[in-house]
């Protein structure tokens, strides 16, 4: 019988962050943003049908880069348990904070648990507040840790310098096309400092947006609606208002 | 909602022992719903009152529910049961939607509402029975339809009006007279509020329009564009028309007689 050879606990940690940072490093990054209206997010995706964004409950949406199958197990049992908690008690008691906790007690048990690969994956969840002070941006990246936060945020493969430019770019109070088009050009920089074009087909774009009469803000915006607002110029923001109730 | 079934049983509303209990238990009752179907959608509307035997237990009780963006279900019978009842469906369609990113077509809705009346079966025996209507928009075929059910969640599906409730009889009765299938969406809404004017009239248990409280009854609408419920001010400007052509002809409009 062969004895296995000793490695320290901070060196097994250390591979299996690396690990885990490469898997999600395959993927292709996304960003989430505050506009004015609430918080938009942003990726490329060329399926149609696996996304990227998800609804989560009322306010709380749900972004994730790395992969599919791991976040999207993570994704149901988010809405699983933001469903129960607004059956047993209110829906007013279901709040992002208490789901990145969940969120982060899974990712951090699955990291450190010697029997289970760390999952690969990055999360962002987000909550739209009454006002754009209520909003609330939680990152979690793969080991369970929280980040909380504020003004844009971006996960995956390139985030560090999509990062970056967006928090150089970033202020308050921007409207929804000048939000999206601030991502788009973020996503479109490369590794290398080049930069690409990203048709709007490959876009995935949804909104959690405050105006909406529904108690449901959550919201994806697709087709023409998508394609006015990228090409739509800085000056068109009179239209905003109407975009907001063309869809669903 | 097979999740709960397994993770947290006791919150889900058939699970629960009863004792065994003699008689009937006393609980607030809701009365009458009625439902129209017009070109482009349905109509879906309830009174107002909820009893306790002879008693009114609740002149403002709400009773009719949005399912989802576009459903809406109606409840009669034990108004506690129902409420709940309509909670857990409104939670399960929103939770498939989110789940699998797609609506459950209106048939499985109508058909998960049909589980869930037979899952209450045992109180229903008791007397504590819900039997709602359930009416929306089908999508995919791209008009309104209404669905009736039984106390054991006998399902049938209503073309034109439906009624439900103690009241049901006399609703029925009037929108027998009234309805044809080239109705507008103003006619509809009408026709359902003249049809619980009539409820009202003949059955003690039904509400009619409360002038004096600002009562009136619930109107939904469900269209292509989704559920919307009637301001008071829509429906009270209906109930009040009404009222105001009663005050000379008290039993309501007249049909043909041949």
């Amino acid at each position: 019988m062969s004895t296995p050879f000793y490695v320290s606990p901070q060196q097994a940690m250390a591979d299996r962050a690396e690990y885990a940072r490469k898997g999600i490093a395959r993927g292709r990054s996304l960003v989430v943003l505050q506009f004015a209206d609430g918080i938009v997010f942003v990726g490329e995706n060329p399926s149609r049908a696996l996304h990227k964004f998800s609804e989560i409950y009322d306010r709380i949406g749900f972004a994730a880069a790395g992969k599919y199958n791991e976040y999207e197990n993570l994704r149901i049992g988010g809405v699983r348990y933001a469903d129960l908690r607004g059956y047993t008690y209110d829906r007013a008691d279901v709040t992002a904070r208490g789901l990145a906790n969940v969120y982060a007690q899974t990712l951090g048990t699955i990291f450190s648990s010697a029997a289970e690969k760390p999952y690969e994956v990055e999360l962002v969840v987000a909550e739209v507040g009454d006002t754009p002070d209520g909003d609330q941006i939680y990152r979690l990246p793969h080991d369970g840790s929280i980040v909380d936060e504020h003004g844009s945020v971006a996960v995956g493969g390139n985030a560090e310098t999509i990062s970056t430019y967006l928090d150089q770019r970033h202020r308050d109070g921007m409207t929804l096309a000048e939000a999206l088009k601030l991502a788009v050009q973020s996503l479109s920089r490369d590794t290398n400092g080049s930069e690409r074009e990203i048709p709007a087909e490959r876009l995935e774009v949804a909104v959690l947006d405050r105006t909406r009469p529904q108690a449901r803000k959550f919201k994806r915006i697709v087709g023409r609606q998508l394609s006015r607002l990228l090409e739509g110029e800085a000056a068109d923001t009179s239209s905003d208002g109407d975009d907001s109730d063309d869809e669903k | 909602m097979d999740f709960l079934s397994d993770h947290q049983p006791e919150i889900l509303p058939g699970n629960r022992q009863l004792p065994p209990t003699q008689g009937v238990i006393e609980a607030p009752h809701g009365t009458t719903i009625v439902a129209v179907t017009f070109p482009g959608g349905v109509v879906l509307a309830g009174d107002r009152r909820a009893t306790m035997g002879n008693v009114i237990a609740q002149r403002d009780i709400e009773k009719v529910f949005p399912a989802d963006e576009y459903s809406a279900v109606g409840i009669a019978g034990t108004a506690g049961l129902a409420v709940e009842m309509v909670k857990l469906f409104q939670l399960e369609l929103e939770h498939f939607e989110k789940v699998e990113g797609a609506q459950l077509s209106l048939e499985g809705k109508a058909n998960r509402l049909s589980t869930m009346i037979r899952s209450n079966l045992g109180m229903a025996m008791q007397g504590l029975a819900v039997v709602p209507l359930f009416a929306g928009f089908d999508v995919d075929r791209g008009k309104g339809r209404i669905f009736s059910y039984d106390v054991t969640g006998g399902r049938s599906q209503e073309l034109g009006y439906a009624a439900t409730g103690s009241g049901s009889v006399f609703a029925r009765g009037a929108m027998k007279k009234l309805f044809h299938d080239q109705l507008t969406e103003s006619e509809a809404t009408t026709l359902v509020v003249q049809a619980l004017y009539d409820a009202a009239d003949d059955d003690s248990a039904t509400g009619g329009p409360d002038v004096a409280r600002r009562i009136y009854p619930i109107v939904t609408v469900i269209t292509e564009d989704g559920f919307r419920r009637l301001t008071d001010d829509e429906s009270s400007e209906i109930a009040r028309s009404i009222l105001e052509r009663r005050l000379q002809q008290p039993d309501g409009p007249r049909a043909a007689l041949l």
